[in-house]
């Protein structure tokens, strides 16, 4: 049963139809990962926790920095220093007590993330580099468990969500890393602020359809969206059969880092 | 709509009273209340006058439920519901 406080504060999720007592009772026995308390991560967190998925996790090993600002809204001025995951963890719990924040201060490898990833029901990829990218699409897939990518650089962005097995993965749409030298170095990499808060919480939206059940998730559909030509365009991938990870026959079938795709400074 | 229509149906009574309580506040509790019985059961649902008698009723309608009676009482409104 609710409490009263827990009908005003869910009262315009129980209207919907789509949702209901059932369905906000479904995200509050619900678990979502975001990995990356950064630009994608910050405006996940707050509308996960504000629509009270009971356990939330995120994991950064970080600390906020001024030049996070601009765009990682869950930190602010008052946090500089202060490790992301408990600024993150702060700023959830005061949105919304009921939710329970787990905090994973650590640097996510192919070592410790499916041990960190096992016990949660979705998985939100914030993070900032493609070596983390790739490791947590081929993580989700070993694990069977779902989870959204998202990536934003300049004024692009996109998102796909993978349902391991079912839908197409990361993998299927970019095999492997692009090569060292063709990924922007920090003096090159910018990003409009407000555009991972747009990607982000598309990212949020999938977790809360796929934890209620409801709607069409964005699988087999990979997302861009161009803030500045303000353009969002989707385009039908398919599932690949020579897919490295999720394909019929696998070649990637232990995790490992790849260090040389890790050179893109805290974008995420 | 007559009494014998639904006693054909295995009827639990139930009654719920709204009464000074908000909009949308007051349907979010019957909506919950609706949601704990199962298809086929009748509740009573206490409303004020106003909008909440209004649109209560209009929204129980919308989600598939079925308005059996509507009658005044002492200040109030009594609406009767059967769960689809």
């Amino acid at each position: 049963m609710f409490s009263e406080e827990q009908i005003e504060r869910y009262s315009r999720h129980i209207i919907l139809k789509e949702v209901g007592g059932k369905g906000q009772k479904r995200l509050l026995n619900g678990k979502v990962l975001i990995i990356g308390a950064g630009a994608l991560g910050s405006p996940a967190a707050l509308y996960l926790a504000a629509a009270g998925v009971g356990v939330i996790g995120i994991a950064d090993l970080d600390v906020v920095e001024l030049s996070n600002l601009q765009r990682q809204i869950i930190h602010h001025s008052i946090d500089l220093g202060t490790p992301k995951v408990d600024s993150a963890k702060r700023k959830m719990e005061a949105v919304n007590p009921d939710v329970r924040v787990v905090t994973h201060q650590t640097w996510v490898g192919a070592e410790n993330i499916l041990e960190i990833i096992r016990d949660y029901d979705f998985v939100i990829d914030g993070t900032d580099n493609f070596a983390a990218k790739f490791l947590i699409n081929d993580a989700c897939v070993m694990a069977g468990i779902p989870y959204s990518h998202a990536g934003v650089l300049h004024f692009i962005g996109q998102t796909i969500t993978v349902l391991p097995n079912q839908s197409p993965c990361y993998r299927c749409v970019f095999p492997e890393p692009p090569p060292p030298n063709s990924i922007p170095t920090c003096s090159q990499a910018g990003v409009l602020g407000v555009l991972p808060g747009v990607i982000g919480t598309i990212q949020a939206t999938e977790a809360i359809k796929y934890l209620l059940g409801v709607g069409d998730l964005l699988t087999g559909r990979l997302l861009v969206y161009d803030a500045e030509g303000m353009d969002f365009h989707i385009s039908p991938i398919a599932r690949k059969r020579d897919c490295p990870v999720c394909g019929d026959n696998p070649v990637i079938t232990d995790l490992r880092d790849e260090p040389e795709a890790m050179n893109v400074c805290d974008l995420g | 709509m007559t009494q014998g229509r639904y006693e054909n149906h295995e009827v639990i009574m139930q009654t719920v009273d709204l009464r000074g309580v908000c909009c949308p506040t007051n349907f979010v509790k019957a909506k919950l209340a609706i949601e704990m019985a199962d298809i086929g059961d009748v509740i009573e649902f206490y409303l004020d006058e106003g909008e909440p008698v209004q649109s209560v009723s209009r929204s129980l309608k919308n989600e598939g439920h079925k308005l059996l009676d509507l009658r005044q009482a002492d200040g109030h409104y009594v609406l009767r519901v059967e769960v689809g």
